[in-house]
């Protein structure tokens, strides 16, 4: 013991007196680290195949990307992600070598270079109400010298010169509430169409003048009986609407500011249709589509006005945007969903029956449904048009189809992870054939031996090259099973579109991924989605043949008070195990600290009206949930009230129908925060996983201060509500920030500070004892970091070593919070260049090694930062010995060293969190960040103290060990010898 | 340095012993040689041989003071390199600190070889022991306060609570913000 502790302390001292370095060298990038690239859902997407040397397509997507694809490998060959506020509403190409967006809302038009997606221009078009965003590029129009482009955004028309960008005219047309839907520019004419509807009963068309933007007609006319609201567009004349009741159709013919209106039935239109319709925005040649009980129909417009059904297909049908072929024909692309595979076919505009082209494409059921196909043309060898198809599954997904086979696909769905969960691999089985072995050994040697070239400065470039590939290839690292550092792990992870996905940490590949049906649209489950990951079963004692799984919470709408979806997946199959709903509504999981028999974990879900329900369904869990009835607490935080609620978890709901696993839960305390000077923008709790090894921190002079580690300490940051909006909003005067920590078993408010002059964003982490949060200091005009340390000060008395000596303490005896343990907070602020995205901390398997924070940058890396540098007990002198324990004397402000940006010379596009795993090497700690781009590294914040690196020559050492026995041998017998001749001397 | 003590003190390998003053004839197998009478000493090779015995006796007493007081000159060698040595832990202090204990003690263990040659009946071995050992132990002493010195023992409250657990904690409480 004592030797342990000495040990340890040495250790700790040896390792506490030097700088970690993190940085790496050139070769190790790609060694112990992954990188993917994704772009997201596509939303629009335009092909560049004419006269293009390398045929791509440029695509804007939900995540806010735009893109130029390979289409002939799928391959990003540019990537602009924009401001998450930046929504992209239109893409186009103009002049044949620009790439025209139109986003945040018709406010920012932006011209991307083609070839290598460098911007050419930006135009900021101001406008006054915010309106639909519209984007129109003729072909062949000239103002003056300049092709332009239409755009009507903000309640305003503007042409703009597609060659810088710059504003021609601009016209108002919000005079009368009027919502423009559709610019219809007819080629060679000089008038262009806006067309709206104005409130939801009156149909208005403007006629301008597109040289100067002159008005030169508007025309209105009054529907009585209302509109439903979306217009959709059979020809330069004709638009299809459908009446507020979704029960007439109305054809408009707006021909040259003549108005007229058309009515029909839908019940007329035969087919036997009932219930209400619903209009789809659709572009087809002289088409229109109608979704009524659940299928889609479609629905010719005939010269005369008349309207007639052409075809009634399925819901899951997606339908493309019409193609102008060469001879004036207008063609669109349809996808259906068969089992198993989907069906691709292309028709013409004029002829429904027949097809130019009918695909059949194997297609997995996992990938849902398809949600949009964009086709495109090419001229094949005999003169005959080919077709190609883009198509957007309902995983998010991208596919291109030719020729009736899939030439590539990109898993986009990884580009919007919204939870992440570490699982085991399952453990290595027994009975590796002795070949195997061998030949193991062999590779092994020779590998070996190249490093121990390397080591030595004897390698020849090709050597280097090899040792490279061997660094780089080790097969190690994607192995299926447990290593014996714990490097290998599956990464869970749930996607916007409710898909898991199990990547491996060695190479990042999926290893399994699951479309959840109880994630996937259906009759009692409209807008599904998935919320949290939490782990579920975690066997690792007694239950080891059990595979370990995940639950996944999802909720079957967008407000709080839907339906509940639950279902648990098996991590090493992929397979779901069982699932339950659509059930109660879930506000909150709470994983309980109590696992059954099974190791299964117990769960709280709490509903909207404050019930408790438990999770498993089992009498086991019951029976153990009923022993700890007393203990368990819950708490709320209303942001919108700004009220922060205790709960306590009392007895069984009445309900109509029994149910013992339902819980009433009563009120405790509340803290309300006053709403004319407090608002609730941020919280942080510990990681109910995060272990810590001790409980005492030993200063320079030997003494002890106890930590006060709870798991019911909450953070939580408050702002001025005039506060809330960006930085520059407010004057330093008016703003300040409040932090607490909460106890939230008894309510108690443990620490209270408030910070002058500081707003929002505020980032926060919290662990073992300490909250480290980043804020932004208006007087200063500087982002701030602040840590609060807490210690137990009714712990500090325990000073006799005797007692100490024999055990007889109550450091390590259960405590209660309602003891009311005094606390002490300490607090330093320091001043800190980036602003921050997220905030995450290492974690590590024991908790014995020194913690990091990783930053997520607003240039989208992770920034690697010590917690020593956000240590309240730097001075700025300070002495020898708080030096030799590794206190860095205060500076104003936090260094950002180059060398420990985790993410190296890479960017995590959009990034949105980091999470830490613990391996089960204790120095080192799995980091994997998640935005549009996924990074994942291993971190060893003290380095790898308790390994030798993966680098280290065994064959150096073997034969170092050898030459020193041979040595000892040799030098042995000489002296045996010489001490002979000596005697006989 | 022990050894070379030990050669030192037992520098004398093999002895004949020519004074036997075994009287009884029936013992010995080989007779007298002739003009040897057994019986009659002289008195004054007696006291030759007497004195030759006080010499001896005092010499090993000498002898003993000497490896009593030896250790009492590594005192100051050692309580040099210890103040050379700092108070600092690394590889040097570790190792003069080491030493400095480990050397008094295998001293302890083997005080008895240490005046195994000038066991005489004559002299009295009791003092010079008492020395060597009190001396030893001031050395162990100077080792252990070094060995406070940086830190290395058990002393403080710190050593024997820096890895206790964190106590558990009877009440959980989970919760927080609405998912959204």
């Amino acid at each position: 013991m004592n030797m342990a502790i000495r040990v340890f302390l040495l250790l700790l001292i040896i390792f506490s007196s030097m700088y970690p370095t993190l940085c790496i060298y050139e070769d190790q990038v790609g060694h112990m680290d992954w990188h993917q690239q994704y772009i997201g859902k596509v939303k629009h997407a335009v092909f560049h195949t004419q006269k293009a040397a390398r045929k791509r397509v440029v695509v804007s997507t939900e995540e806010n990307v735009v893109a130029s694809l390979d289409l002939r490998r799928g391959e990003i060959f540019w990537r602009h992600v924009l401001g998450p506020k930046d929504v992209i509403d239109a893409l186009d190409i103009a002049l044949g070598k620009y790439v025209i967006t139109l986003s945040s809302g018709g406010t920012i038009l932006r011209a991307w270079n083609l070839p290598d997606g460098q911007m050419m221009w930006e135009s900021t078009l101001s406008g006054s109400t915010p309106s639909m965003s519209l984007l129109s590029v003729p072909t062949n129009l000239k103002i003056g010298k300049d092709d332009v482009v239409f755009v009507y955004g903000s309640g305003c028309l503007y042409a703009v010169a597609s060659i810088d960008g710059e504003v021609i005219w601009k016209k108002e047309l919000t005079s009368e509430g009027v919502h423009i839907q559709q610019l219809i520019y007819p080629d060679g004419t000089d008038i262009i169409y806006a067309v709206g509807l104005a409130g939801l009963t009156q149909f208005d068309a403007y006629q301008i003048n597109v040289k100067t933007g002159e008005l030169l007609k508007h025309s209105s006319m009054v529907f009585p009986a209302g509109f439903s609201g979306d217009l959709s567009f059979i020809t330069s004349d004709i638009a299809v609407t459908l009446d507020s009741t979704g029960s007439i159709l109305v054809a408009v013919h707006f021909q040259d500011g003549e108005i007229s209106f058309h009515q029909t039935q839908v019940s007329e239109l035969g087919w036997d249709f009932s219930g209400p319709a619903v209009l789809l925005l659709t572009k087809l040649p002289g088409m229109f589509a109608l979704e009524i009980n659940k299928s889609i129909v479609f629905i010719k417009v005939t010269n005369e006005g008349k309207l007639e059904v052409v075809d009634k297909l399925g819901q899951s049908t997606a339908v493309s945007e019409s193609l102008n072929l060469s001879e004036g024909q207008q063609a669109f692309g349809l996808i259906q969903r068969g089992d198993g595979k989907i069906f691709l076919s292309v028709k013409l505009g004029s002829d429904w029956t027949s097809n130019l082209l009918q695909e059949t494409i194997q297609m997995d059921y996992q990938r849902g449904n398809a949600h949009k196909v964009f086709i495109n043309t090419y001229v094949r060898t005999d003169r005959s048009n080919g077709f190609r198809a883009l198509i957007v599954m309902e995983d998010h997904s991208l596919f291109l189809l030719q020729q009736g086979e899939i030439v590539w696909s990109r898993e986009d769905g990884l580009a919007s992870i919204t939870d992440v969960m570490a699982s085991e691999l399952p453990v290595e089985k027994d009975g590796v054939s002795v070949a195997k072995v061998e030949h193991n050994l062999f590779e092994w040697l020779k590998g070996h031996l190249l490093k121990l070239k390397g080591t030595l400065m004897i390698a020849t470039p090709d050597d280097v090259a090899a040792i490279q590939k061997l660094r780089l290839q080790s097969s190690e690292k994607s192995k299926m099973t447990r290593d014996h550092n714990g490097f290998r792990k599956l990464l869970i992870v749930l996607t916007r579109a409710g898909k898991l996905f199990a990547l491996h940490t060695g190479d990042g590949r999926i290893v399994w991924s699951l479309f959840l049906d109880s994630l996937r649209k259906s009759e009692t489950c409209q807008n599904p989605r998935g919320l949290s990951l939490h782990q579920w079963q975690d066997p690792h004692h007694h239950v080891l043949d059990e595979n370990p799984s995940v639950l996944v919470v999802g909720r079957c709408d967008h407000s709080t008070d839907s339906p509940g979806v639950l279902s648990v997946v098996d991590t090493y199959t992929g397979q779901e195990r069982n699932h339950l709903g659509p059930t109660h509504s879930i506000t909150r999981v709470i994983p309980l600290p109590f696992t059954d028999s099974a190791e299964q974990r117990l769960h709280l879900l709490l509903d909207v009206n404050r019930q408790a329900h438990l999770y498993p369904r089992t009498t086991e869990a019951l029976d153990i949930f009923q022993r700890e009835l007393g203990n368990i607490y819950w708490y709320s935080a209303d942001v919108d009230k700004g009220i922060l609620k205790g709960h306590a978890v009392q007895n069984n709901c009445i309900l109509k129908i029994a149910d013992s696993y339902c819980f009433n839960t009563r009120d405790l305390w509340s803290i309300i925060l006053p709403s004319e000077s407090e608002k609730i923008i941020a919280t942080a709790t510990r990681n109910l996983n995060e272990a810590v090894h001790t409980q005492a921190k030993v200063t320079s002079d030997q003494e002890v201060m106890y930590k006060y580690i709870s798991k019911n300490l909450l953070f939580l940051a408050t702002v001025a509500p005039k506060a809330v909006g960006p930085v520059g909003s407010v004057t330093p005067e008016e703003s300040w920030l409040v932090v607490y920590v909460i106890d939230t078993v008894t309510g108690r408010i443990l620490h209270r500070m408030t910070h002058h002059g500081s707003q929002g964003p505020v980032q926060a982490v919290f662990s073992e004892n300490w909250v480290v949060y980043h804020y932004f200091n208006l007087k200063a005009h500087r982002y701030e970091m602040s840590v609060i340390e807490i210690y137990d000060q009714s712990r500090s008395d325990n000073k006799d070593i005797l007692k100490l000596l024999l055990g007889k303490h109550n450091l390590t005896s259960p405590i209660t919070a309602y003891s009311r343990p005094e606390v002490i907070a300490k607090s330093q602020s320091y001043f800190f260049t980036h602003s921050v995205k997220t905030l995450a901390v290492t974690s590590t398997a024991k908790g014995i090694t020194s913690k990091q924070l990783l930053l997520g940058t607003i240039g989208d890396q992770v920034l690697a930062l010590d917690k020593r540098f956000l240590d309240p007990r730097r001075t700025v002198n300070p002495t020898q010995a708080e030096k030799e324990e590794g206190i860095i004397p205060l500076t104003d402000s936090l260094p950002i060293i180059p060398q420990s940006y985790v993410t190296h010379a890479l960017k995590v596009e959009g990034l949105r969190g980091i999470a830490t795993v613990p391996a089960k090497l204790e120095s080192t700690t799995l980091v994997f960040a998640y935005g549009v781009d996924l990074f994942f590294t291993r971190l060893a914040p003290s380095r790898t103290y308790d390994s030798l690196t993966e680098d280290f020559s065994y064959a150096l050492l073997l034969i170092t060990i050898a030459a020193l026995v041979i040595a000892i041998f040799v030098t042995w017998i000489w002296s045996e010898k010489k001490e002979l001749q000596e005697k006989w001397r | 340095m022990d050894k070379g003590k030990a050669v030192m003190g037992s520098g004398r390998r093999w002895a004949v012993e020519f004074t036997d003053n075994s009287t009884s004839n029936s013992s010995r197998d080989i007779p007298d040689p002739p003009g040897f009478t057994r019986a009659s000493h002289d008195p004054d090779d007696s006291a030759v041989s007497k004195q030759k015995k006080d010499a001896e006796a005092n010499w090993k007493s000498q002898k003993a003071w000497e490896v009593a007081q030896a250790p009492f000159k590594n005192l100051f060698m050692m309580g040099f390199m210890m103040w050379m040595s700092g108070s600092t832990v690394h590889l040097f202090s570790i190792g003069i600190t080491f030493s400095a204990l480990w050397q008094p003690i295998n001293a302890l263990r083997g005080v008895g070889k240490v005046f195994e040659p000038y066991k005489d009946n004559r002299v009295d071995l009791l003092a010079p022991k008492l020395v060597f050992i009190a001396l030893n132990l001031v050395g162990l002493g100077m080792g252990i306060w070094k060995l406070n010195t940086l830190g290395l023992l058990p002393t403080h409250v710190s050593d024997w609570v820096s890895s206790l657990p964190p106590a558990q904690e009877v009440e959980y409480s989970g919760g927080g913000i609405p998912l959204y």
